[in-house]
């Protein structure tokens, strides 16, 4: 193991770390608190909580959001719900099963005490937001209720129709209002964090641009906080936000931190399939479309070819002439396999020549039986809203002919590497929410990004970072005239000026659209050594010639959305190349990550244990030179490790 | 598909605005209303500097700048007011969800920022929805602190209630009541989070407070007054009734009763 990396996992059980470790941490007393300054960057479930939280115990805290607003951030799109281990469905539902079926989920690549941890503050999340006034759904008698989501046997997630990830953000945020309107929080919207600064060794603030006038602006503080979610968006389309980006990460990374497993990215298979050239953003439908709807293909090529031609109708196929895949190869789980899984599930269909629109790369989800069973009124209430939106945007409607979904990159499970303290290799820079690496291994179960952001934000981080400032309030406020400050600035100036002076010929976006090609067609659902060769050689290539003939018009000094992405791209070709290396070391099939050299004669993933049981944490080693790894060892002492198995 | 697209463009705050006309063709019909600006802006840029607008005298050539983020109709970035509507011509959809098989091929099209005094323009078909924020800030919330909740289902909400209180929750705070609203009024913004709040046992404590608060600070902040004439409710892209007006003119009264 890296000397650098060193874990603070606390000794002793499992169950009791989290104890231990709140046991062991030193305080700061409300007066020196005062005289603390934190910098959190993001208001997503992880940031907002995060400000929020640090504000009502009495630190200063700044918050930075890109939008016009902290309530933008892109956790107001998850729909589905959020997992906590309430038992309240009395269905043997535990802290133990809850990290058990993560760790699972994850296929064995997420730390076991994180983990726990993040199983054992579950259920008080969902009372935190119950209290702040969030709307979830409930039964008859007034109490909460909860479906059931991939990857796992229990009911255990709770839910504000198809809109949870709305209502929890809104909880964060009006608690986040609570602090600003106290003084407590003073709150940057559309700033982007553009650099972090290190004074001797340790982070003390960032480089920002105020969006609307265009400034370059320094911030200082004792602690980062960094919450600014996943890098999805290296890949152009996924279902992320247009805006949401890995520039903060890559900062980060930059400056030292080390990022850890940047090839674990995860495709959610219940996307709506691409239509034409034009697009720039692929939508989500909510993974909780399958606890009722069935995935299914035709059995027969000539209803698939009938099907492209518009000859015939989904719901014209006969019952024995579907197959439902999922049904078939995974009897336990089948459609509630993990998303991983059920990715791969219809990558196999569709290029078996099965797929079901025009382009061949679409499968169905079919609420037939569902509406059968339940009756409409039923179904409209737990899905209304989705078979909206996905009439809105196909001009078909979910009531009278299946759906057509297809995988879509969706989230990033790697992120910024940080220890038990969610501190970075980086000292007072802490990673939080999907920014940072470590609660869901190789693949995340649905519902439970909900639940790590604000697991981070309400229940961790204000404790931990604790220790970090107790050994600070002695110290003066960070002064920004310094020289660390003045040089931090002087580089993101460099880098704008450059970007301007190229005035090339091409728009960002087009070379955005190229490099999410190369990453979907090599780095994407099945990856194998020769691809990310040529995917690292490739971005290479059209990072120089974006170098060479990007256009970015206007200037700094206004409202530049063109600068904004120009700035991200360079950070997202990083990342690709990122990628692929770490994509290229791990020589085997695990989670989200499928190397086509590692799979069973079925086909399933083959993971390499003896190998590879490790997080791969990159440390940047300067431009253009090969980043180098260092490996932290995954001990598993609580649990046994399996091969995951969905099947029986 | 072509269209004809007739565009606020204004360098800042401090500048004086105009429309610009734009030809644009190749438009597929399942495309959305911003993949058609994305689809515009590709061509200002590629362009270098768009002719027509400098023989002109436009000021702000290049792309138009406009706000957006999820494309799905959650985050609430996006705010143009097309054709005159709020949103444009479907009903209960916000900008990004909008297809341009709702448009006649060949149409013109005229594309607007909100249009309100509390919301200035910060440039083209952006604007300052800051006052939002503010008005929240000034009470949208219940004051309960991290960590001090008792267990969630010792709160017994009934069905009905909770689904009511989530209609009022759904709302995104784009301000297409205030941009719709003759008089600028956010009263739909309010009543949506003073009701939702209302409606829950947790939220009652401070309800009449909130109300008044965050009444108080609209009105600061020059929003216009309500004077029902629910066009707000018809351009809501997510359908909030103006029942919930109702409820936070209840409990503003009740605030006053009580001063």
């Amino acid at each position: 193991m890296s000397d650098k990396l060193i874990s603070k996992i606390p000794e002793g059980p499992l169950s009791e770390k989290w104890s231990k470790r709140k046991a062991d941490i030193h305080l700061v007393s409300p007066n020196n608190k005062r005289k603390l300054e934190i910098i959190v960057v993001g208001t997503g479930l992880g940031g907002a909580s995060a400000a929020a939280s640090l504000g009502e115990l009495g630190y200063n805290v700044k918050v930075f959001c890109i939008s016009d607003s902290p309530r933008r951030a892109h956790s107001i799109a998850a729909q589905g719900g959020i997992n906590a281990a309430k038992n309240y469905q009395n269905d043997n539902d535990s802290v133990y099963r809850l990290f058990y079926d993560t760790i699972k989920g994850g296929d064995y690549r997420a730390r076991e005490a994180n983990v726990y941890r993040l199983a054992e503050v579950s259920a008080a999340i969902i009372d935190q937001c119950v209290a702040q006034g969030i709307p979830f759904a409930r039964e008859y008698g007034g109490y909460l209720a909860n479906r059931s989501f991939g990857g796992v046997q229990v009911s255990r997630t709770f839910y504000a129709r198809g809109q949870t990830g709305q209502q929890l953000l809104l909880g964060a945020y009006a608690s986040l209002n609570k602090e600003i309107a106290a003084g407590t929080v003073k709150s940057y919207p559309r700033h982007e964090m553009l650099d972090l600064v290190i004074v001797n060794g340790e982070a003390k603030g960032i480089i920002a641009r105020n969006l609307v006038t265009g400034q370059i602006e320094r911030f200082g503080a004792h602690a980062v906080v960094i919450a600014t979610g996943g890098y999805g968006n290296t890949y152009f389309l996924s279902t992320n936000a247009m805006n949401s980006n890995g520039s903060a990460a890559m900062q980060c990374y930059r400056k030292g931190a080390f990022f850890a497993n940047p090839c674990f990215a995860q495709i959610h298979p219940t996307c709506i399939p691409v239509h034409g050239d034009q697009q720039c953003k692929l939508t989500l439908m909510s993974e909780s479309l399958r606890n009722d709807g069935r995935i299914w293909v035709p059995k027969k090529k000539e209803d698939v070819e009938k099907l492209r031609k518009h000859q015939i109708k989904a719901s014209q196929i006969a019952e024995e002439d579907r197959d439902y895949y999922l049904e078939r190869r995974y009897p336990a789980f089948g459609n509630l396999v993990p998303r991983d899984v059920a990715s791969r599930a219809a990558k196999e269909r569709c290029d078996a020549g099965f797929g079901v629109n025009e382009t061949g790369l679409a499968v169905f989800l079919d609420f037939k039986d569902a509406i059968a069973r339940l009756g409409h009124q039923k179904v409209a209430e737990r899905y209304g809203n989705l078979f909206e939106m996905y009439e809105k945007i196909t001009a078909s409607s979910p009531w009278n002919e299946p759906m057509m979904i297809y995988p879509a990159i969706h989230y990033t499970m790697g992120g910024i590497w940080v220890d038990y303290d969610l501190q970075t290799t980086i000292p007072g820079l802490f990673a939080i929410g999907e920014a940072n690496f470590s609660d869901h291994g190789g693949n995340r179960l649905g519902a439970s990004a909900l639940m790590q952001g604000l697991a981070d934000g309400y229940f961790v981080i204000p404790v931990t970072i604790g220790d970090y400032l107790s050994k600070k309030f002695a110290e003066p406020k960070t002064d920004t005239a310094t020289k660390e400050f003045i040089e931090a600035e002087k580089g993101v100036q460099e880098r704008i000026d450059r970007l301007f002076s190229i005035k090339g010929t091409k728009s960002v976006d087009s070379f955005h659209k190229k490099l999410g090609l190369i990453m979907w067609e090599y780095v994407g659902m099945a990856r194998e050594e020769e691809g990310l060769k040529k995917a690292i050689k490739e971005i290479k290539a059209l990072k120089e010639e974006f170098y060479k003939d990007v256009l970015v018009p206007g200037t700094q000094f206004e409202f530049n959305q063109e600068l904004e992405k120009a700035l991200r791209l360079e950070d997202f070709f990083e990342i690709g190349e990122l990628m692929a290396y770490d994509a290229l070391n791990r020589k085997e099939s695990c989670g989200g990550h499928f190397r086509i050299e590692s799979q069973t004669e079925e086909g399933e993933a083959k993971r390499d244990d003896a190998n590879f049981m490790y997080v791969a944490a990159w440390e940047y080693k300067g431009k253009d030179t090969e980043p180098e790894l260092h490996k932290e060892p995954l001990k598993y002492e609580f649990i046994e490790v399996k091969t995951r198995n969905y099947k029986d | 598909m072509e269209f004809n697209l007739k565009i606020w463009r204004q360098k800042n705050a401090k500048a004086k605005g105009h429309f610009e006309t734009y030809h644009i063709s190749g438009i597929e019909e399942d495309a959305s209303f911003l993949e058609m600006l994305d689809i515009l802006n590709e061509q200002l840029i590629t362009e270098g500097k768009d002719p027509v607008a400098v023989d002109k005298g436009c000021q702000s050539s290049g792309p138009v700048s406009f706000d957006h983020d999820c494309r799905e109709g959650i985050c609430g970035a996006c705010s143009l007011y097309i054709d005159g509507r709020a949103h444009g011509p479907d009903d209960h959809v916000t900008t990004c969800q909008l297809f341009m098989r709702h448009f006649k091929n060949g149409a013109t099209i005229t594309v607007e920022p909100w249009r309100s005094a509390a919301f200035p323009v910060i440039k083209d078909l952006v604007v300052n929805r800051g006052a939002f924020d503010q008005i929240l800030q000034a009470g949208g919330f219940i004051s309960v602190r991290t960590g001090a909740a008792q267990d969630a289902n010792n709160i017994l909400i009934s069905h009905d209630k909770a689904e009511e209180s989530m209609d009022a929750a759904a709302c995104v705070g784009c301000g297409a009541c205030v941009a719709t609203c003759k008089n600028g009024s956010a009263m739909l913004f309010v009543a949506a989070r003073v009701s939702s709040l209302a409606l829950l046992p947790q939220g009652k404590v401070e309800a009449k407070k909130r109300a008044k608060a965050m009444v108080a600070k609209m009105d600061e902040l020059g929003f216009g007054n309500c004077t029902n004439t629910r066009a707000c409710e018809m351009e809501c892209p997510k359908g909030i009734s103006v029942a919930h007006i109702a409820r936070l003119n209840r409990e503003f009264l009740k605030a006053k009763f009580s001063d």
